[in-house]
């Protein structure tokens, strides 16, 4: 199934040519079918073969589409310390399954990203597995405590490529502002999820008429608003390169497309499965659709579907989140949030593009080059001489979502018997096969 | 799959009663109508029937409750059934044993049925829904309330109560005074109210105490008590817990009596021929003054025996031979 034992290492690297397959590379414009030629671990040609060419490798992708392998900015691996709940062999395989080749951890393991030594040890970890490219973010304060910056300097030497708060709330606004200010010095990039911890406070779903009717604490839409209103005011005065994480509500979608228009250096995601899903999902009381931030209503649903479209998301993210049965078989409440997510970004975001009539390369766009330029790193382009980490995928292949059936170690998803279209076939990272359907 | 409500069987039957949301209004009116023999039970020298000899039933509270608890094992002790009561409270869950742990080991002592009270949600949802995934469909779930979401016995008795002194429900004017945001209570009544057809169904309270698009539920909404007791057939108070009466969501338990304590005066506004209820247990003096809880309007006492019968009906219609 895959070329384990594969090291990005010069030696194993060979010469690959991928044939009959539609290219589709939204950085650079290009969708046709053609021959993809890669060597040394980079694309080396597509169209007309170097000069010299010999293929070691063929594949052909006849009918599959050939697309630069997916960003993802949101992947919980649960290391350290989470393993219970999922390990990075387990994700990385789940990962490169779903076409992910490159993707940001957020902070909040156990303990969190706080120390260069931790951040080393995921980086080290990742690079014998040798599945996608793991890009931590790490945490804004000690513990994600909210009181003491983290070492930003040392942490980015050793791997980080933004600093966050994940999902706890840094509840003291001076300490956000000392710490847009400190990492604007060093030109770091700070990525916050907006909710404001006291009107949030012991909520668990949308303040909506779901939860009204299912006595469910709620978590008002303003908690979001009232939160991007002060981070914005911040950035207005440090400058900080700021990134939005999953937003969930209309107003926020607005909010954030007046931050732009002002000039700001505002970039923002969505988590994919609030693309689809609402807080009627929730039915009667499914823990699998307890996600954070919390699925909203339907309007708010139509503004983040629309904001992907127009722009003002940047990016689609699948915000997975693995968690074992048992933090899943509880009442709503006391449930574990989240949904493992890797395996089904494809599909799902794709589903979006088809139901708002948007075309393949925009929507890839989301989830490759765009998703790169938020992190700032070399991905999500077939451009000649980029590494060549690829996704080709079954534009057409039907399947049905079966949790067990999933690589991930966390089945929690509420998309379990859904049927979706479009699925990976074939993921390559650095130049080598290291996934095959 | 948990979007569909575990309670009523692919034929429609009942099999759990989690929450009046949803149920025909036949099941509802056939669980009243069971009913109505009970009430006199009570009245007989041998106050037992045997609908339910043999059977075991567990008193499952997850959130104490001396009183809910008292009624429902006097109800299954006058069906002739077992009574086992655990009080669990948060002690299970620090010896690391998980609600459904818990309740297989109970299944596996042969339980027929569980009255459950959590203070989570959707904790009986979880429940039914684990017990029908394992193919045990011969235990069976009563709702003995979750969280805030719903007390489907108390709802069934409030019914009862309004249908016993007011007939039907078609052109009553029905009011419930206080924290809605918090009660499960609540909830119930007013599905329970709308289902049956109820005229007009008023929530009053001051805007803390009312949850978000309340009016979804087909209520109409009075943040002045005078103007939300106007005509009147039935008043509902509800229960202000202690913690709630000083804080952000009130500044006091004098000054929310003054705006929402139901006093003779106030209730003047109703019909002539209202009555009160209340839940239990009452706060005198904070939602409602004891001349009214005492007076000839009330018919608070009278709730709690409709409520042995109305627990026994649902009970005997779940787990009856």
């Amino acid at each position: 199934m895959s070329a384990a034992g594969y090291r990005y290492g010069r030696d194993a690297i060979g010469t690959l040519e991928i044939r009959n397959g539609r290219v589709i590379d939204p950085a650079s414009g290009t969708d046709r079918h053609a021959p993809v030629y890669v060597a040394d671990g980079a694309i080396a040609a597509i169209g007309d073969a170097p000069s010299g060419w010999r293929a070691e490798r063929m594949l052909d992708a006849a009918g599959r589409v050939v697309a630069p392998g997916l960003v993802d900015l949101a992947a919980r691996l649960r290391e350290p310390g989470l393993e219970h709940k999922a390990t990075l062999e387990s994700e990385l395989e789940a990962a490169i399954a779903g076409g992910v080749t490159s993707l940001a951890c957020p902070p909040d393991t156990d303990p969190p990203l706080d120390e260069p030594g931790l951040v080393e040890m995921l980086k080290h970890r990742a690079r014998l597995i040798n599945r996608a490219h793991v890009y931590p973010i790490g945490a804004l304060t000690v513990a994600l405590a909210g009181e003491t910056l983290t070492e930003m300097g040392e942490l980015a030497e050793a791997g980080c490529v933004a600093f966050s708060q994940a999902d706890t709330p840094l509840v003291d606004t001076q300490v956000l502002l000392r710490a847009m200010q400190y990492a604007a010095t060093f030109g770091h990039a700070v990525w916050l999820r907006p909710q404001d911890p006291y009107l949030a406070r012991g909520g668990v779903a949308h303040e909506g008429e779901v939860a009204t009717r299912l006595g469910l604490p709620a978590i008002p839409a303003m908690a979001e608003t009232v939160a991007l209103s002060t981070i914005f005011a911040l950035v207005r005065d440090t400058r900080v390169h700021l990134h939005v994480c999953r937003l969930s509500t209309a107003e926020g979608v607005a909010m954030v497309a007046a931050a732009k228009r002002e000039g700001l250096p505002v970039t923002c995601d969505v988590a994919v499965h609030h693309l689809h899903l609402c807080d009627v999902d929730i039915g009667w009381f499914d823990s699998m659709a307890h996600l954070v931030p919390p699925l909203r209503g339907t309007r708010d649903r139509a503004a983040l579907r629309a904001g992907v479209a127009d722009g003002t998301i940047d990016a689609v993210c699948s915000d997975h989140a693995p968690v074992d049965d048992d933090g899943k078989q509880l009442p709503f409440g006391e449930a574990e949030p989240g949904a493992t997510g890797l395996e089904l970004l494809l599909p799902l975001t794709l589903k979006w593009a088809q139901e708002e009539r948007v075309d393949l390369a925009s929507a890839l766009a989301r989830i490759t080059v765009h998703a790169a330029r938020v992190l700032r790193v070399p991905a999500g382009s077939l451009a000649v001489g980029a590494p060549a980490d690829i996704c080709i995928f079954d534009p057409h292949h039907a399947w049905r979502v079966t949790p067990a059936a999933l690589r991930s170690q966390g089945r929690n998803t509420p998309f379990a018997g859904y049927e979706l279209v479009g699925r990976t076939m074939t993921t390559i990272v650095g130049g080598q096969v290291v996934f095959e359907a | 799959m948990p979007n569909r409500n575990p309670q009523l069987n692919a034929d429609g039957a009942l099999t759990h009663l989690l929450t009046l949301e949803g149920l025909p209004p036949a099941v509802i009116r056939q669980i009243l109508d069971t009913a109505v023999p009970f009430v006199g039970i009570a009245e007989r020298e041998v106050k037992k029937v045997p609908l339910l000899r043999g059977k075991a039933v567990f008193n499952l509270f997850f959130e104490n409750s001396t009183r809910t608890r008292t009624t429902f094992e006097i109800a299954a002790k006058r069906l002739s059934a077992d009574v086992i009561n655990l009080n669990i409270g948060a002690s299970s869950t620090s010896k690391g044993e998980t609600l459904l742990d818990t309740v297989d080991n109970l299944v596996a002592m042969d339980a027929d049925l569980f009255v459950v009270r959590h203070a989570q949600s959707g904790a009986p949802h979880l429940i039914a829904s684990h017990l029908i995934a394992k193919g045990r469909t011969h235990v069976h779930v009563v709702n003995a309330g979750d969280g805030r979401h719903a007390h489907p016995t108390q709802g069934l008795l409030d019914l009862y109560t309004i249908r016993h002194y007011k007939g039907d429900f078609a052109n009553l004017t029905v009011a419930v005074v206080g924290d809605v945001l918090h009660s499960r209570v609540a909830r119930s009544l007013i599905h329970g109210l709308t289902t049956l057809g109820t005229a007009e169904v008023r929530v009053i309270g001051p805007r803390t105490l009312l949850p978000a698009h309340v009016e979804s539920m087909g209520v109409q909404v009075y943040e002045d008590m005078r103007l939300g007791l106007a005509n009147c057939d039935v008043v509902v108070m509800l229960r202000l817990q202690n913690e709630r009466m000083k804080g952000a969501l009130l500044p006091s338990a004098g000054e929310y009596f003054k705006h929402y304590g139901l006093t003779m005066d106030k209730l003047a506004a109703a019909k002539e021929d209202v009555i009160v209820m209340h839940p239990g247990p009452m706060n005198r003096g904070v939602e409602i003054d004891s001349a009214v809880a005492d007076g000839a309007r009330s018919v608070i006492l009278p709730q709690v025996t409709f409520g042995i019968a109305v627990r026994m009906a649902v009970m005997s219609i779940l787990a009856g031979a």
